[in-house]
């Protein structure tokens, strides 16, 4: 009888003999542990290059594997041919979409983020513990699972009063991707202000300021330059998040390119000068924003 | 309110404070009379600054009561507001508003809080620049001060509200010596003004000098109480003269 049950929940190919003579595909295995740590170990000195080294280590793979795919039948040439038929296209509908989506994102988590956050030092408990909890929790949750939480269980129009509004799927991808923002910016407000020593609170309490107005006149005033470089981190750190809307089907820059090598007759040798394309065009974008918000930094830590 | 100027303006009684389990306050009872200089002095951990900061409702107190000008700063429905228009404070670390210049950190409060006009406020505020002796400084921010500047500019934003009792908690704690002197002088000049004044220090020549009334403060009671030079010449009490013998 144990025997029975223990075969009838045995998987044929693995822990009981096969039943078939049809190719079965086993669990993905690494060929030794050695490998595993081969793998770490270069994704750590991967992560430990200077932006120099990384503009070199991606000119050298461009480099190395265009003549590699070149020795195919579809030439090297003929590939950025298309490529360079498609940039106007792929920059205009494309990366300026993802722009626009990151600065609408960045808009909308922006604001609701600045209130998160003042919602945590709030003197009313409830709104305190509720700011604190949809921060954590948002700040603690996988960008794409949001994305996809939001895609699914946002309505695609919404009805107020006779008036239909649709929202098409990139606004809800907006609305996906301004969550993280918004907690993330919560908690650089919350910090900000709380970086503020207590004599401040204090002198301007003796000063019969309420709180309000301590706050609005004192405290921030004083920790806004301290927000501008983490939140222009952030903003980089979404803008090369941008392109995980294109799974869901918005057509950005990663989703038009595809489509564009598909009208192109899907040949292999494209991927490599359409996707190194859109990896420079945001290294370009970003690249500026991260020294700029270094130099911002530096400024502002040396005045304060 | 039926205060008048033959009462206490700042009375206190039987006032105990705690922060968690530790009792810092325990049992304090005086009275300070308007135009009156009194110096609390004591080791530190006695609760003196404490103490004064319970009086502008900075640091509840648990049990007693305060009486600023006949309101009861010990009530759950006091105007803290209020109390605090009536009441200036300087600190030990100055607290300046480090981006405001010394002129608006001067000028803030009278406008933003009491909503008087900018003109007046503004003439005021250099006529206080003068009297903390920094004119020329009206447009320095704090970071281009020396700390005597720096606290002589509060003590400016404090009288800018015109405030009826004066506290001042260890104004001189943080300054380089030879900057003490010219903070000390400028409250000097308050008290002879008829400032009521109510200051926690360390600098006993100075105490000595404006004080009308000292009281030493050891473990959260007063020991000793009395006229500067009674004080300071005939101390009874074991622990005042232990402390007074280690500090002159």
């Amino acid at each position: 009888m144990v025997e029975l049950v223990r075969q009838r929940n045995a998987i044929p190919g693995l822990s009981a003999p096969t039943t078939s003579d049809l190719a079965v595909l086993k669990p993905f295995q690494l060929a030794s542990s050695n490998d595993k740590l081969n793998q770490i170990a270069f994704c750590e000195w991967l992560g430990n290059r200077s932006p120099s080294h990384m503009v070199l280590f991606l000119l050298l793979f461009v480099l190395v594997s265009f003549p590699a795919l070149a020795a195919g039948g579809y030439g090297i040439e003929k590939a950025m041919d298309a490529l360079f038929r498609w940039m106007p296209f792929l920059l205009s509908k494309g990366f300026l979409f993802n722009v626009l989506i990151s600065v609408l994102v960045m808009l909308i988590g922006t604001a609701v983020g600045a209130l998160v956050g003042l919602g945590q030092i709030s003197l009313f408990k409830p709104l305190r513990i509720f700011c604190w909890s949809i921060t954590q929790f948002f700040r603690n949750s996988p960008w794409l699972v949001l994305l996809f939480i939001v895609m699914l269980a946002f309505p695609f129009e919404i009805n107020i009063g006779g008036l239909t509004i649709p929202v098409p799927d990139w606004m809800k991808a907006v609305i996906g991707l301004s969550l993280p923002i918004m907690a993330n910016i919560a908690e650089i407000v919350r910090g900000a202000v709380q970086s503020v020593p207590t004599g401040q609170w204090e002198a301007a309490e003796s000063l019969a300021f309420s709180r309000t107005k301590t706050l609005w006149q004192i405290i921030l005033p004083q920790c806004f330059k301290r927000m501008i470089p983490p939140w222009m981190n952030w903003y980089a750190i979404l803008t090369m998040a941008t392109p995980l809307v294109s799974i869901l089907g918005v057509e950005d820059i990663l989703r038009l390119s595809r489509d564009a090598m598909e009208a192109e007759g899907n040949n292999p040798a494209l991927l490599m000068p359409f996707y190194s394309f859109i990896l420079i065009l945001f290294f370009i974008y970003c690249y500026p924003i991260a020294k700029w918000t270094q130099r911002l930094e530096r400024k502002f830590n040396v005045k304060t | 309110m039926s205060w008048t100027e033959d009462q206490p303006m700042v009375s206190i009684k039987d006032v105990y404070k705690s922060f968690d389990k530790l009792e810092v306050l325990k049992g304090v009872s005086f009275d300070v009379m308007k135009g009156e200089v009194i110096c609390i002095i004591g080791p530190s951990g006695s609760g003196k600054s404490t103490l004064i900061r319970c009086i502008n409702a900075l640091n509840p107190i648990n049990s007693g009561s305060i009486k600023v000008e006949g309101q009861e700063v010990n009530d759950p429905h006091l105007d803290k507001l209020e109390l605090r228009k009536k009441v200036g404070m300087v600190f030990q670390q100055y607290n300046l508003f480090p981006h405001k210049t010394a002129l608006q950190n001067i000028m803030m409060a009278p406008m933003q809080v009491l909503k008087q006009d900018k003109d007046e406020v503004e003439q005021r505020a250099h006529g206080l620049m003068r009297k903390v002796r920094l004119e020329g400084k009206e447009h320095s921010y704090p970071g281009e001060l020396s700390g005597g500047q720096q606290q002589r500019v509060a003590i400016a934003r404090s009288l800018a509200m015109n405030p009826d009792v004066m506290l001042f908690d260890e104004v001189t704690a943080a300054l380089d010596p030879e900057t003490v002197k010219e903070v000390l002088v400028t409250i000097k000049e308050l008290a002879e003004d008829g400032m009521t004044c109510m200051l926690v220090t360390h600098e006993m020549g100075f105490a000595r000098e404006v004080a009308d009334h000292i009281y030493f403060t050891d473990r959260g009671v007063i020991v000793e109480h009395g006229e500067p030079a009674t004080f300071f010449d005939q101390a009874k009490d074991e622990r005042t003269k232990e402390f007074l013998g280690q500090i002159l």
